[in-house]
């Protein structure tokens, strides 16, 4: 009796420590990048909606480097800074730009729907895409990017509030959606352009 | 090219002066100068919107900017973006302070009067007028000119990219000077 319970102790030590050491050595599949803690990844799988009702994921655009950026389109400031500085990249690119897709992704999903989202992308150019999605989808996403956001009450604002919001626009590899580069809403155009053009054209 | 360009703006304000009717292109009073108001387009649809202007005072005593106003939104509020650690924040701005000689001009990543409801988006190219509000040189009503959506500057051509390396790099940039 005694023996078979310290065999069931002895087995689940052992499983629980096998595990731990396969986690810790990279071995554990799909984390093909060597010994990794999970807390440094950047960006993940997401799955939200675009303006026509359809969904997009992580796993839409795979076959494209994917511009990340999370903002809301009450934003006057750095989103429309930031998404007209990704618009004018993507035109310097050229060609290349095929080979770009930038997204844009609401921390404000209580007033800014799916449609709200696509209508305003639109206005920029680029081939930006708009999403959105349930406060969960957000969530979601923003969790996978480390992105902070927060309502910021203020009366005179539409609805009463403002966002706080993390204000980064990531680059993804295509294939494995691997985090590679960031820019910022002060990164122009031109830099932006530049730093693509070498990420394509070097891989 | 800014300087040209800020150069031009002056003379033609200069020039306007008594030819104008009151309250068009750039509103003065005795003491304080509200020039160069420009806002970014607005997409379809969307609520709020960003001015930007350059407020001086010209007069002997210290003045304070405490608010605005515009008929096309139905709120319009001075702003200061933070930028803290990556996180934008926007938090509403009670007074801008104006010494004798002080210049302040709002911009993007800086400060601006917020726009919010409003009335119709922002066409490039159009105008509105936007009336600022002084302690003590009271109201003073000025021309807003809608410039391309996400413009850095108010003498944006349309180039954005080189206008924003340079405008961001060197905040100084076109005589522009913060209190």
């Amino acid at each position: 009796m005694n023996a078979k319970k310290n065999l069931v102790v002895g087995v689940v030590a052992f499983l629980v420590i096998l595990g731990v050491l396969i986690y810790a050595g990279g071995l554990w599949p799909g984390n093909t990048g060597g010994p990794r803690l999970p807390s440094i990844k950047i960006g993940g799988p997401f799955a939200l909606e675009a303006g026509d009702g359809s969904t997009v994921t992580d796993r839409t655009y795979r076959d494209k480097w994917q511009l990340i950026y999370f903002g809301y389109t009450l934003c006057p400031d750095a989103c429309p800074t930031a998404l007209s500085d990704i618009a004018g990249a993507m035109t310097r690119l050229g060609p290349l730009a095929q080979k770009v897709q930038p997204i844009f992704i609401t921390i404000d999903p209580a007033r800014d729907t799916p449609k709200v989202m696509a209508e305003y992308v639109k206005a920029f150019g680029g081939h930006i895409i708009g999403l959105s999605g349930t406060p969960e989808q957000i969530a979601d996403a923003a969790r996978e990017f480390r992105v902070y956001y927060a309502k910021v009450k203020d009366k005179d604002a539409p609805n009463g509030y403002l966002m706080d919001h993390s204000s980064v626009i990531y680059v993804m590899r295509p294939g494995d959606f691997d985090f590679v580069a960031t820019f910022t809403h002060e990164t122009s155009s031109d830099q932006m352009a530049e730093r693509l053009r070498k990420l394509i054209t070097s891989s | 090219m800014m300087h040209r360009h800020r150069l031009a703006t002056l003379l033609a304000a200069a020039l306007g002066v008594g030819l104008a009717p009151a309250g068009l292109a750039e509103g003065t009073s005795a003491a304080i100068a509200v020039t160069d108001a420009w806002a970014r387009a607005t997409p379809q649809g969307a609520q709020t919107g960003a001015a930007f202007v350059t407020v001086t005072n010209h007069g002997a005593t210290d003045d304070k900017l405490i608010g605005a106003s515009t008929p096309i939104a139905t709120m319009a509020q001075l702003h200061r973006t933070i930028d803290d650690n990556g996180v934008m924040k926007m938090r509403p701005v009670a007074v801008i302070d104006l010494k004798p000689g002080a210049s302040v001009t709002l911009k993007p990543g800086y400060m601006h009067v917020m726009l919010m409801g409003l009335k119709h988006p922002l066409a490039q190219g159009a105008s509105f007028p936007l009336t600022l509000t002084f302690a003590k040189a009271g109201k003073i009503e000025t021309t807003v000119k809608i410039e391309k959506l996400g413009a850095m500057t108010g003498t944006d051509m349309g180039n954005h990219g080189e206008m924003n390396s340079s405008g961001m790099s060197n905040m100084d940039m076109g005589g522009m000077k913060q209190k």
